[in-house]
């Protein structure tokens, strides 16, 4: 048997970026002892790319925001597959989430009343994102990264798990291995939240770092948990398209908020074009490129530019654009803020236009950024009930990206950095209580036994393959066939690579000792990359229609009968097994809100 | 543009190591990092390295190119290829090696945690009103990613490994963000003149120079804290004012 080290914890927390945090923060407030694993140093998770803002509807803008509409325009940006209940508690606890970081730390932007400012994104009717110039993700982290500090719990940096512990129908710890030395840990929990992010990594040109290869999603359904919605992943309309370096790196959505306009070769504003146009947004945005300016300046008595459609709508057309022929020089499309002036834009956009500036070599005060959607977020991912947060498997709970139900089929902008804060801080308070209520579960060392083998595997593996070309492989084939626009042929093509590449993945070998070893980790990567990309082909081929994220060519209209249906995925032996399941309804007096729109 | 460069790369561990010469093929706006992954890929699967996020907003692949501390996802190939096409790249050097380009950095994690959190007094109303002309000078010392290139490049940490007298520049700027806060309500002074040793600092400016957000530590940050220090414990006036009416409330 080999060696490991075991930790005991009240309630570990899996995870350290703004959900992960969020919840340890309540742990320790519950007075409990927590852990917190994560993959990278602490503060370095994917929160710190989040760039425009954090959604909700504070109303410091003079504008009448309130809870309500920021529902109804995230359960219209989600096309209603979302469950109405889990944006109900979303919108209405998003202000009090975001007035708490203040009092961590955090320092937003002001208005020239002294409030937090607010800005525009796409899909929300007023200006709502609390924001620090286009930095809040990292605001943010640090923010809650200080406060939980405060607390003392302890940090396990540069650790992987790769296996939920379970005592019959309950998970009772996790099991992994410390990236700095190799060794095994396992780790003893009343209650565990998974707060993973998602898994971004399995397409090629992607806006996420190395981290997001799904193993919150991956564990959970390895030990048969509930995942929802894993079609659904956001293509970003804005990536850095040029150079090659650089291709897939985010631009934000804020640059369109603050004034950025898109054009295609003939130099169109082509979002203006009325075949871009879904009936659900109709009469809600400018029709004339005056309109669209004049919003700039007076956003009370102007409807504001169709740049700032959702995500979903906008990659679409920049997709069929450059599949027209109407595409800039390196096949995308132009982004251009520099009308706005050089002032302006380095005081509202300052990380974008050093981004630009000393990654692409390019001034985005003199000359247009050339741009193409990349994969972004994933909007699917584990079951979870809406007020606990707790998920399938009893004992383990799930918060921000690797948790499902809020954002339906496509997520507003700014929507995530708030959904961090509320439903990381709701799934450490139940997890807390979880584990004030319960005694450690038992741990069975067989299932550590066999983990520990399976990640030993590829050093003493005959075969011959390499796990850095498997992933390229993966992602070459995810990005060809499971991208913005799918087809059951391209669709099923990807499917059969994923399956060929599980096989193949049997075979890695890799060199060298088990202190940080890249190989070795990245042999261990994929194997739930692999899974998450089988079950992100399955849903997108079960569901025949298009709505939101999934755009089906072959089924290119949204069908009310898919309309009521969320996709669960769950491990049946080797199999996926595809459940349907009833959007839950909404709420009488939520419904209400949108007589007005039927 | 050199289609191949050569990448002269230190590997080892704490008990020593050598550089070793990978050749990599170039491709446009290609950065270092770019070429430690095309190593690994291809190469030798074992070679170490942090990184995250590829856009220099996460601070993890800090390593010294050409012997100056940069975040390697910036560091363009071919701003630092020489005459023959080689660019050396190292580990920091400050901190103690666990592999290859991988430092043990958790001193500046144990630093963090002595520095206590924003206090507000129960008296400030809620939501706090702040003007932005108030907050910006903070802003700026908050957009540090900590990449602790600075940490690397101080010589009171660097040459005098005086880790145990210092916190260093990057925590005196954090201090200095929460100690300009308009609303915090502790008094930090104490800490910085004493476990936080901000007299160690004599303004040599070579954080300011590596630092990848263009933050101005020292004459932003550690000058005014120096003052505030200067002022609280020296100036004589101001101790008497102290002994007749008290100290300040913040």
């Amino acid at each position: 048997m080999e060696k490991y080290t075991t930790y005991d914890q009240d309630v570990l927390v899996v995870g350290a970026g703004g959900s992960g945090l969020r919840a340890a923060i309540s742990i320790c407030q519950a007075g409990l002892s927590c852990g917190i694993v994560t993959k990278s140093l602490l503060g370095k998770a994917h929160t710190v790319m989040a760039e425009g803002g954090a959604a909700a509807a504070l109303g410091n803008m003079g504008e009448p925001d309130n809870w309500k509409v920021h529902f109804k325009d995230t359960m219209k940006g989600g096309r209603f597959i979302n469950n109405p209940r889990i944006v109900e508690i979303f919108s209405k606890e998003a202000p009090d989430r975001v007035r708490e970081l203040e009092e961590y730390g955090a320092v937003f932007d002001r208005t020239p009343e002294g409030l937090i400012s607010q800005r525009p994104f796409g899909g929300h009717t007023y200006r709502r994102l609390n924001h620090v110039g286009d930095r809040t993700g990292l605001e943010l982290i640090r923010t809650l990264q200080d406060k939980v500090v405060s607390y003392k719990p302890i940090v396990y940096m540069e650790h992987t798990l790769t296996r939920l512990l379970m005592d019959g129908d309950r998970a009772v710890g996790a099991f992994g291995y410390n990236r700095q030395t190799g060794e095994f840990v396992a780790f003893r929990a009343k209650a565990i939240v998974f707060a993973t992010g998602g898994w971004g990594r399995m397409y090629k040109f992607t806006s996420n770092s190395w981290e997001s290869t799904g193993d919150g999603a991956g564990m959970a359904y390895e030990a048969g948990a509930e995942l929802m919605d894993m079609e659904m992943v956001q293509f970003h309309p804005t990536g850095m398209l040029w150079p090659p370096g650089v291709r897939g790196i985010l631009v934000t959505e804020a640059v369109r908020g603050d004034g950025g306009i898109l054009k295609n070769n003939k130099g169109e504003r082509f979002m203006f074009n009325p075949e871009y146009m879904p009936e659900l947004y109709k009469g809600q945005y400018a029709d004339t490129e005056e309109e669209g300016y004049r919003w700039l300046t007076d956003k009370v008595n102007n409807r504001r530019p169709p740049e700032l459609l959702p995500r979903d709508v906008v990659s679409r057309a920049i997709y069929k654009e450059v599949l027209a022929g109407r595409g800039s020089e390196h096949g995308g499309i132009y982004l251009d803020v520099s009308q706005m002036g050089a002032e302006y834009i380095k005081r509202r956009l300052p990380s974008m236009w050093e981004q630009f500036y000393s990654l692409g070599g390019i001034d985005i005060t003199k000359q247009p950024m050339e741009i193409y959607p990349t994969i972004h977020y994933t909007m699917g991912g584990i079951w979870t009930e809406s007020e606990t947060c707790s998920t399938s498997i009893k004992g383990l709970f799930a918060a921000g990206e690797s948790a499902a139900g809020l954002h339906g089929a496509n997520r507003l902008g700014g929507n995530s950095l708030t959904d961090i804060l509320v439903f990381g801080k709701r799934a450490g308070d139940h997890a807390a209580e979880f584990a004030k209520n319960a005694d450690f579960g038992k741990i069975d060392s067989s299932q550590i036994e066999e983990e520990a083998n399976t990640l030993l595997a590829p050093f003493t593996n005959p075969g011959k393959e390499n796990p850095f070309k498997l992933t390229q492989e993966l992602q070459e084939a995810m990005q060809e066939g499971a991208m913005i626009a799918r087809t059951e042929e391209s669709l099923t093509k990807a499917l059969n690579k994923v399956m060929e590449l599980q096989e193949r993945a049997k075979s890695i070998h890799v060199e060298g000792d088990r202190v940080y070893n890249p190989g070795w980790h990245t042999a261990r990567d994929i194997r739930f990359m692999l899974k998450t990309s089988e079950i992100i082909c399955r849903c997108a081929l079960e569901r025949k229609e298009s709505r939101g994220a999934q755009w089906r060519l072959d089924y290119t209209d949204a069908s009310e009968e898919w309309g009521k249906i969320n996709l669960i995925a769950q491990r049946d032996g080797d199999a996926v097994k595809l459940i349907h399941r009833p959007v839950p309804a909404m709420a009488p007096e939520l419904a209400a809100m949108f007589e007005e729109i039927k | 543009m050199r289609d191949k460069v050569t990448i002269r790369l230190f590997r080892g561990n704490a008990d020593g190591g050598t550089e070793t010469d990978y050749e990599v093929t170039t491709f446009p706006g290609m950065v270092v990092l770019d070429a430690i992954h095309q190593i690994q890929g291809t190469q030798d699967s074992t070679v170490a390295c942090r990184w995250n996020c590829k856009a220099a907003k996460c601070g993890s692949c800090s390593a010294e190119i050409n012997g100056r501390p940069r975040l390697m996802c910036k560091s363009h190939v071919e701003d630092f290829a020489d005459s023959n096409g080689l660019i050396r790249v190292h580990p920091l050097k400050t901190f103690p090696l666990i592999k290859d380009l991988v430092t043990d950095v958790s001193i500046n994690y144990r630093t963090a945690e002595k520095i206590p959190p924003l206090t507000v007094s129960e008296d400030i109303p809620r939501p706090f009103k702040m003007q932005q002309i108030d907050v910006e000078r903070i802003q700026e010392f908050r957009k540090c990613i900590e990449c602790f290139l600075c940490q690397d490049v101080c010589h009171v940490l660097r040459d005098h490994n005086r880790k145990d007298g210092y916190f260093g520049p990057r925590f005196m700027i954090k201090i200095a963000a929460l100690n300009m806060h308009p609303l915090d309500s502790e008094n930090r002074l104490r800490q910085l003149k004493e476990e936080g040793g901000i007299g160690y600092c004599n303004i040599t400016k070579c954080c300011e120079e590596v630092c990848p957000e263009h933050i101005h530590l020292t004459d932003n940050g550690i000058i005014p804290l120096k003052e505030r220090v200067a002022d609280y414990y020296y100036d004589p006036l101001k101790i008497l004012i102290r002994k007749i009416v008290g100290p300040k409330k913040r």
